[in-house]
């Protein structure tokens, strides 16, 4: 489950890591309040930024025409005027797709002048089935990019799970990223705290770019977490009933929400072949060859081991939600769970949804012939399938036939 | 011979009295395999089916019976520790089937088990299965969910990280007539207990063995990492299919460990690394059991 912004500074800042101070808000008026409080505080430059579940926000521009996500203000009206033109509007990044994503919440927080920009991350590797932190001095841009173009600037610690990150392995990365003097028992101590907010949220991914080194009115050197981007482990947010609450469904697709209602695992392509599957591995060997055959998968749908005729029926509908949808594939790998059942649900959906488009049915494993038998007597008009390939080939050609 | 475990292995169930965990003991038994007990805290002194005795505890399972091996079917916030127990009782194998284990629970159980005897198979895995000499391979050794009846006693040794493409490929080779040593399902989690390359050394050196079917999926290196000693060490031919090549960047596709993040894990570089080894690649899954068949 992914995060906002704030939402991750406010689960930063509870693990003792130093933020921007700042407010979300839903309105303008409030956006000009939290403004005022900064100002009255004594920052002299406020930034109002969208929250929404993508990046490049800064760059990107809302389908008003109003250029960038992210603005900096000198005043709390300059704030009500950006704000004004931010919110209940789209933004379009690098990473939203051409439909954009509404902005509904956004951050309004202290500027400070940024002297030195830095990346700090925390993630499993896997290879060693490890936490680990990547750091670097090349912060606020694209990391990936870094780590193609010059992997030496990447530092990597391993953690040890079962001590946490160490003080002395913290100063280590302090040192690396030339945080020394005055600094390096602030970065040690946000080092730390951004380890104990991964772990003890259970994050799947923590990263703050740019950490960065700031300068205050007074002069003085200090660092902050200045973005953030935190998702949770969807199998751990059981014992994480403060961050469930966290959840924006707006950010999710509504057909994922709705499938996931009924314990289908579906996701939306751009393809126009619809598949239908049980199990993870087979559903994306089942995209694959769709592909391969020349055609273009529409989504991504495991209805799991024990597929239910309840499920099946879900399955059908959720799939024909997509008006990209022109044929599907259903590739059924019953192993223990009786084809027959499977064909009962398959027909069954078929007719409650009335379903005019191409129909292909795989079925092999337990029971099959009388499931085949099912199909084949249903009357309707549908097209059987022996092997894999066999049913993706005649997927491909009765789309292009129909 | 066969790896991991033969139609002798004494095999305990932690969760036999849970819906999921019943209705596959159910299986293994009729499948043949040596069922010895169940463990269910606070159901000890029961018997499962009025034959499997039930305990509260692994150790006094393992105790009591001389089981060796464990499936695991608890719900996952207890399956860290129903593994730990397992650990904690001396057995040589443990097969966790639960699905949506915690990644922070699995590190820390990979952590306690650094110097113990155990061997950890999945968690989120269909299991293993070592077919026996019966119809439709009764008598093996079913520890998990995977159907039985598709097997076929022979010298194809079949790992995969997802249960039903390796359903597919056992099918695939029972269907013309060769069958399988063991079957191991490794599971689809970013943590596990038992890598592609830990298992494929064992088929390497198991003399019953002579062709290696290995599929994988996006995310992670554990498939180039087993590519690249194949390339280097491995006597016997081996066939290969990676799934998820269409898959978007970023997403999950069902599988926790099944994400390409940071252009990392992808089908491409991973069947790249798999033909640099002289693995055969089987460029849709209809097609495991031929390439394989091919090298044999």
């Amino acid at each position: 489950m992914n995060l906002h912004e704030y939402q991750a500074k406010q689960l930063l800042a509870q693990h003792g890591v130093a933020v921007p101070s700042g407010e979300a808000v839903t309105t303008p008026e409030r956006a000009r309040e939290a403004a005022a409080r900064l100002f009255a505080a004594g920052q002299t430059l406020a930034v109002v930024k969208s929250q929404i579940h993508a990046g490049g926000r800064g760059k990107g521009t809302f389908k008003s025409g109003f250029q960038g996500g992210v603005k900096l203000c000198r005043s709390a009206d300059d704030v009500f005027e950006k704000a004004s033109a931010m919110l209940g509007n789209v933004l379009v990044t690098k990473q939203t797709g051409p439909e954009g994503r509404e902005v509904k919440t956004l951050l309004i927080a202290g500027a400070a002048t940024i002297k030195k920009e830095l990346y700090l991350a925390v993630l499993l590797d896997r290879s060693t089935s490890q936490p680990l932190i990547m750091a670097s001095t090349e912060g606020g841009v694209d990391i990936e990019e870094v780590a193609e173009k010059s992997p030496e600037k990447i530092i990597k610690e391993l953690i040890d799970p079962s001590v946490g990150l160490m003080p002395y392995q913290a100063r280590k990365l302090a040192a690396a990223l030339g945080l020394r003097g005055g600094l390096m028992a602030q970065a040690t101590k946000l080092f730390l705290g951004v380890y104990k907010a991964w772990w003890e949220c259970d994050a799947a991914m923590l990263e703050i770019n740019p950490l960065c080194v700031v300068t205050g009115a007074d002069g003085m050197e200090s660092i902050l977490a200045v973005d953030a981007k935190m998702s949770i482990e969807d199998n751990a947010l059981f014992r994480h009933k403060e961050i469930q609450a966290m959840r924006d469904l707006g950010e999710e697709a509504p057909l994922e929400i709705e499938a996931s209602k009924f314990n289908l695992n579906y996701i939306k392509l751009e393809g126009n072949i619809a598949c239908l599957v049980n199990g993870a591995g087979l559903a994306m060997a089942t995209m694959d060859i769709i592909q391969h055959f020349g055609g273009n998968p529409a989504n991504f749908l495991d209805v799991g081991g024990g597929a239910s005729k309840e499920q099946v029926s879900a399955a059908f509908k959720i799939i024909l939600s997509d008006p990209h949808v022109k044929a599907i594939l259903v590739n059924i790998f019953g192993g223990i769970m009786d084809c027959n059942v499977i064909a009962t649900g398959i027909v069954a959906a078929v007719l409650e949804t009335g379903l005019t488009i191409p129909l292909v049915v795989r079925l092999e494993g337990n029971n099959v012939q009388m499931g085949k038998k099912t199909l084949a007597e249903s009357g309707l008009n549908l097209i059987t399938g022996d092997s894999m390939a066999d049913a993706a080939q005649r997927v491909v050609a009765a789309l292009a036939a129909s | 011979m066969a790896i991991l475990v033969t139609p002798e292995t004494k095999v305990l169930v932690q969760g036999i009295t849970g819906a999921f965990g019943a209705r596959h003991t159910q299986l293994s038994l009729a499948y043949g395999t040596r069922i010895a007990a169940g463990v269910t805290p606070g159901k000890g002194g029961q018997f499962f089916e009025n034959t499997v005795p039930i305990f509260d505890t692994v150790r006094e399972a393992v105790e009591a019976t001389g089981a060796t091996a464990s499936a695991i079917f608890v719900p996952p916030p207890f399956a860290a520790d129903a593994i730990l127990e397992g650990v904690d009782a001396g057995l040589d194998l443990v097969v966790c089937i639960t699905e949506g284990i915690p990644i922070r629970d699995m590190m820390m159980v990979k952590r306690a088990m650094l110097g113990k005897k155990t061997r950890l198979i999945g968690p989120n895995c269909p299991g293993i299965v070592t077919p026996g000499d019966g119809r439709d391979s009764i008598g093996g050794c079913r520890i998990g969910i995977a159907p039985g009846y598709i097997h076929k006693k022979g010298h194809v040794g079949v790992v995969s990280r997802s249960g039903t493409l390796t359903y597919e490929a056992v099918w695939q080779l029972t269907c013309r007539g060769v069958g399988q040593s063991t079957c191991v399902g490794i599971g689809g989690d970013p943590v596990n207990g038992t890598s592609h390359l830990d298992v494929i050394k064992m088929f390497n050196d198991d003399p019953d063995t002579h062709g290696i079917i290995m599929i994988g999926e996006i995310g992670g290196s554990a498939e180039e990492e087993a590519a690249e000693w194949i390339g280097n060490y491995c006597k016997k031919p081996v066939a290969g299919f990676i799934a998820g090549a269409t898959a978007p960047p970023g997403r999950r596709m069902g599988h926790a460990g099944a994400i390409v993040s940071g252009g990392k894990g992808t089908a491409a570089a991973k069947i790249a690394a798999l033909r640099e080894a002289g693995i055969a690649v089987a460029e849709t899954p209809s097609v495991m059991a031929e390439r394989l068949l091919k090298l044999m």
